[in-house]
């Protein structure tokens, strides 16, 4: 039996999504279409995002399905910018955070190097969270701000961000914000209603791969990125998979009706966690914020191990039946040190020492002691590896550090 | 036993690691990033080092169903080899980048930090053999002479050679490509690599150029030491080469020229005929030996590049190195290579060629 401790990175399908995909797979028709076919497919649709729509407090039409997070966050990103410059090519300013997933890091420094967006990178502190005073001060001139994005909650240290204040900061300007939900989404209670365009995606709570939405606001000045058959409000042509957003549909509206008992329970769970880990590993370091579900994701645990490299760790534990993660991006696999530990002040070393452990619905105890069982020899093993002079850079520096 | 098997993304290591799992043993995939920047595609059949042989490597690991993991060795690499290749370079000397590679990472940061994991042994696809011996294994030449690699891994030591396996040794290529072909691997066809991985482009003069800069300097007859024409760099030629002289007007008599000796502080590249190239001993210093040190004299043969021929010679060996004395004068011997040593297909130690005194 393994031990899945990596939810952040997907969530096993739910029970409930399955059903409703199996449902809508063997139905012929496309939702575009005006014969009885394709109603029958066009109802599923519109049932589900209905449904979507209510579970978040948005209306139906404020739902762009899109196929997944990343491409609802490009949207979202590439979109408003496009829409908001049209309006006034003076709005050349795009507010980012720093420590932002690569879905939205990496368009905003696309729009620096090709479409001429003068970037303002969103400082964070020690614990990950952006400043909602540094947000309004950069909104000094609001004229000249083409849009602000800010994700609700990191994908790898889970530091929640004061989005409700930085959503005022916002509105006061009349900027847009746009807001990357994907990990926030089924984990804490997200008000989809603050920001003027969220990302979400269907596989982080139960649902399927391959499909999200971006929820924008009617008002929201989204220019097309894909041109075609003109669906989804004809910013995001395409025929729609109505299984997918129906399995979509179903994950999330079992997750916020399972969410109130869920958090706290995944909370106290990861809470043994770290309190094991601390027992067994002294000198561990928890990164991100401590507290409550404004503070933290509830299922998350990130922590540095001195002498170790996450690497190592990563696979010392999957060698012994549990995935975990390292949290970093990787090119072809070859770990990067992570530009959010990075942003925050924490040592390039150390942020290669690091390991993502995150609960989700299907977490149970078990899960957290075969971690924790693992850990001593994974421990023992890891700082004998940590000890070789793989990289002669990083261990002078170590040497000279202390 | 638990294995590490070195997958470089070609279809050797990925046949190695494949007949380590069909022994039984527990076998781990690890794929060696050398390159910081690394390019994402192969072009051609050169380097080894490019996201896509990454995923290459990846795809066959996943075909094995086997663990799969990327180790980032690019600083270590950058230092213990590339930095040593330009140096070596710049001192006037032809060094062979692969085995460093063999000597200072693949099997010994990664053995050692393997060995730290707990894994018993590092299996790689190189074309050697290991064969049990009264002090441990014994490195040999692979049953297919044509592929053999032993000579890039005649830098290995007792205990090094100790935590390797090299399951392709008994094997051909054609035999290696057609176990490939039936376990459904995507690489069974996929081009050999060549030439130095750093330089994908296969352009070392170029690249030589880009690290040490033009030093331009003259081209001087052996003999008469008159001037023949003019070079960028030094550090661009090898002795026994005949290419990209550009010397214009052909030797008096009509003879290939050839380098003959680079001397890197004075700028100056000799030419002479193809006779001047020979030699009758050559020195070498830092022995490496693959079990006992040789001391005092021995027969042997010697190898001297690394798709050279094995030549019959006599040996005298000491703590600082040993001296080849060759039955028949060899051409083109260039300071910073390899001589491997050989008794009958076993490898008994190398050492690096240093200029002839005299």
């Amino acid at each position: 039996m393994r031990a899945y401790l990596d939810h952040a990175a997907t969530t096993p399908l739910l029970a409930c999504a399955r059903e409703a995909m199996l449902d809508a797979l063997d139905t012929t028709g496309n939702a575009s279409s005006l014969h009885t076919a394709g109603r029958v497919a066009r109802r599923r649709l519109e049932e589900a995002r209905e449904s979507i729509a209510a579970d978040l407090g948005v209306t139906p039409s404020e739902v762009v399905l899109t196929a997944g997070g990343t491409e609802a966050d490009n949207l979202a990103v590439k979109g408003l910018w496009w829409g908001r410059t049209a309006e006034r090519p003076q709005r050349r300013r795009v507010l980012a955070s720093r420590v932002e997933h690569h879905a939205v890091l990496d368009p905003v420094h696309w729009l620096g190097e090709h479409e001429g967006a003068e970037v303002v990178w969103l400082d964070v502190d020690a614990l990950g969270r952006v400043d909602a005073e540094q947000v309004a001060a950069e909104l000094a001139r609001p004229g000249e701000v083409a849009l602000v994005t800010v994700m609700w909650a990191n994908n790898e240290v889970g530091t929640v961000q004061p989005i409700e204040a930085i959503a005022a900061a916002c509105a006061q300007a009349d900027v847009p914000l746009h807001v990357d939900g994907v990990q926030a989404l089924g984990s804490i209670p997200v008000d989809a209603g603050l920001p003027t365009t969220l990302a979400v995606s269907a596989h982080k709570l139960g649902g399927p791969m391959g499909v999200g939405a971006l929820l924008a606001r009617r008002s929201a000045p989204l220019a097309a990125l894909t041109h075609g058959g003109g669906q989804e409000r004809q910013v995001r042509s395409g025929t729609a998979d109505v299984p997918g957003i129906a399995g979509f549909a179903a994950a999330l509206h079992e997750t916020l009706v399972d969410l109130p008992e869920r958090s706290p329970r995944l909370a106290s769970l990861r809470d043994e966690l770290l309190g094991g880990i601390a027992a067994l590993a002294p000198d561990a370091i928890v990164n991100g914020a401590l507290g409550g579900l404004d503070a933290r994701l509830p299922g998350n645990a990130h922590v540095s191990f001195p002498g170790c490299e996450g690497d190592a760790l990563l696979m010392l534990l999957d060698a012994a039946g549990v995935d975990v993660s390292t949290g970093s991006a990787c090119t072809a696999g070859v770990p990067e040190p992570s530009h959010v530990l990075l942003a925050m002040g924490i040592d390039p070393i150390l942020a290669r020492s690091s390991l993502r452990m995150t609960l989700g619905h299907s977490s149970t105890r078990a899960d957290v002691d075969a971690l924790l069982g693992a850990l001593p020899e994974v421990l023992e093993r890891a700082r004998r590896a940590g000890q070789v002079r793989v990289s002669p850079r990083l261990a002078a520096a170590v040497r000279d550090g202390g | 036993m638990r294995v590490l098997a070195a997958m470089s993304g070609g279809v050797d290591s990925a046949v190695a690691a494949a007949r380590m799992v069909a022994g039984g043993h527990d076998v781990t995939g690890v794929h060696l990033a050398l390159s910081r920047n690394p390019a994402s595609y192969r072009s051609g059949a050169r380097g080894c080092c490019t996201i896509e042989d990454s995923r290459d490597a990846w795809r066959a690991a996943d075909r094995l169903g086997i663990p799969f993991y990327v180790w980032d060795l690019s600083e270590a690499f950058a230092a213990e080899v590339v930095d040593d290749f330009v140096a070596e370079y710049a001192a006037g000397r032809t060094p062979n980048p692969c085995l460093r590679c063999n000597e200072r990472i693949k099997f010994a940061a990664v053995l050692e930090r393997g060995r730290a994991l707990g894994f018993d042994v590092v299996a790689t696809g190189h074309y050697a053999r290991l064969l049990p011996g009264p002090d441990g294994p014994q490195l040999h030449r692979a049953a297919d002479h044509a592929k053999d690699q032993s000579y890039v891994l005649g830098v290995l030591d007792a205990e090094q050679l100790a935590g390797c396996a090299f399951p392709l040794g008994d094997s051909t290529k054609a035999q290696v490509r057609a176990e490939a072909a039936e376990l459904g691997l995507a690489v069974a066809a996929k081009p050999d690599s060549h030439d130095v991985c750093f330089i994908p482009s296969g352009d070392t003069a170029g690249f030589l150029r880009e690290h040490l800069g033009e030093a331009p300097g003259e081209v001087v007859d052996a003999h008469s030491g008159a001037v023949l024409g003019r070079h960028d760099g030094a550090h661009a030629f090898t002795v026994g080469q005949r290419r990209g002289l550009a010397l214009g007007q052909p030797a008096p008599d009509g003879a290939r020229r050839y380098v003959v000796d680079v001397d890197i502080t004075a700028r100056r590249v000799a030419v002479g005929p193809a006779a001047m190239l020979e030699v009758g001993s050559i020195r070498a210093t830092r022995p490496r030996w693959c079990g006992p040190p040789l001391l005092g004299e021995a027969r042997v043969g010697v190898q001297l590049r690394a798709h050279g021929e094995e030549l019959p010679a006599l040996v005298r060996a000491d703590a600082a190195g040993f001296e080849v004395i060759l039955d028949r004068p060899a051409r083109g011997v260039a300071p910073g290579q390899a001589a491997v040593l050989y008794e009958g297909s076993r490898v008994v130690g190398s050492g690096t060629i240093v200029r002839d005194p005299g």
